[in-house]
């Protein structure tokens, strides 16, 4: 799986923000409810201007991890990279609801060395260390992105809905493969476990080739972390926060950002 | 469960009122459509309060088999509606709901008193929802009185007929 998929857009996530603001990184699901003894969903990733449009660059997968309801991981079948679009397949065979998450944190650097402005991208562990001897004016960040989705076999389940306590991550108050058009749906943003107050919510839905207005919405979270948005219409929604803190003295910034991809049904 | 099955019989049959009373019976007119490629429609038939929340499947026909292009439930989630509200915490097959897809024309679901004895007196609706494979999906809400003899009408547009709940008690 590392080697199928090239380092090719680690940039357009991790790194400079204008570029991530640029592209939007999703992750969308073939299908998201299913029924009968077992199901294939195929998954495409990639990062563009319209969200699900594979038009710029394919996903790097490196930190694909699929949960199942029993909370095993999975392992995807089929993966290949594309120009555009990273895609692979999840065998379900349990009931229940499944979390698909590719998750890159890591650490990065901006320092000065002789005059010239560099970068620096590894693992928190890795850092100071491997700065060259000499750097100067050095700015550090910790970097947290979560991309995910979720897919539901038979009757939805909860299972998967816990949390790691690094970077921004989304607690469903309203099941995800629950949502239909009308209705209002709640979820949780949360930062580094704690809840994510004041943050904004873009809610962007697919499909934009076939219509001239984006529709796209914000909301913004209350002091628990919660926001609620009620569908206009049935169709794919990309969900996005990000949230940065710039670092102090020895202490890193950090830039932390959620991506879901939830279906609306009519 | 065992010991009272559903009595689900053509309209035909149905007339003649069976000795141990039908007392909701549902007859749902599944249109002949003209198309190129039919393949008779998945019907889940419930009853849910006026809030909408499902009350009790009646009826759920659907292919019982599996063929090479899949095992017949792998479709149970286009009937969206009822799915959501009900059908996909049901473990199916089940005694007395599980059919196979009916022909066009008109099909009757007949369910005998005893199966029923839970529901309290009320308003509810009969809810009738079709999904057709290279179809269209239709709902239709029959509102209806639990608790006395009545019958009520709607009817469907497009992948339903006219759907009509009697109530003898």
């Amino acid at each position: 799986m590392k080697k199928t998929f090239a380092f090719l857009t680690l940039a357009a996530v991790l790194a400079a923000p204008m570029a991530a603001q640029a592209h939007r990184a999703w992750m969308a699901p073939t299908a998201t409810t299913l029924s009968g003894n077992d199901a294939w969903v195929g998954f495409d990733a990639g990062m563009s201007n319209q969200v699900f449009n594979p038009d710029h660059a394919a996903m790097r997968m490196t930190g694909l991890t699929i949960t199942a309801p029993d909370g095993s991981a999975v392992q995807p079948e089929h993966a290949m990279q594309g120009q555009y679009r990273s895609t692979f397949d999840v065998h379900l065979t349990q009931n229940g609801t499944y979390k698909v998450a590719n998750v890159m944190n890591g650490f990065m650097a901006s320092y000065k060395l002789n005059g010239e402005q560099k970068r620096w991208r590894g693992a928190a562990a890795e850092f100071p260390a491997a700065l060259p001897e000499g750097a100067t004016d050095v700015q550090a960040t910790r970097t947290a992105s979560r991309i995910e989705t979720f897919v539901t076999l038979n009757n939805p389940t909860d299972t998967v809905f816990t949390t790691t306590g690094e970077g921004l991550e989304m607690v469903p108050v309203t099941h995800p493969n629950d949502l239909v058009v009308g209705e209002p749906a709640s979820f949780k943003l949360l930062k580094d476990g704690q809840p994510a107050g004041g943050l904004e919510v873009t809610v962007a839905r697919g499909g934009l080739r076939y219509r001239d207005n984006p529709e796209e919405s914000t909301v913004t979270t209350g002091a628990d972390g919660a926001f609620t948005v009620t569908w206009p219409e049935a169709g794919m929604y990309w969900l996005n926060a990000s949230v940065r803190t710039e670092g102090q003295g020895d202490t890193p910034g950090s830039n932390a950002s959620y991506v879901a991809a939830v279906e609306v049904l009519p | 469960m065992r010991l009272l099955p559903v009595v689900i019989t053509t309209a035909g049959l149905a007339v003649a009122a069976p000795a141990f009373a039908a007392d909701l019976s549902v007859s749902v007119e599944i249109p002949r459509l003209n198309t190129a490629a039919y393949h008779r429609p998945y019907v889940a038939v419930w009853i849910e309060k006026p809030d909408q929340t499902a009350e009790r499947t009646l009826a759920v026909w659907y292919q019982q088999t599996r063929n090479n292009e899949g095992d017949g439930k792998d479709w149970l989630k286009d009937l969206r509606t009822w799915w959501r509200k009900g059908g996909r915490a049901m473990t199916l097959p089940a005694d007395g709901v599980s059919g196979a897809t009916r022909a066009p024309g008109r099909q009757t679901v007949t369910v005998p008193a005893a199966r029923l004895n839970g529901l309290q007196p009320g308003q509810y609706n009969l809810v009738v929802e079709a999904a057709r494979e290279l179809g269209g999906r239709e709902v239709v809400r029959v509102p209806f009185r639990w608790g006395a003899a009545n019958t009520a009408d709607a009817s469907g547009s497009s992948e339903l007929g006219a759907v009509r709940v009697t109530v003898s008690r």
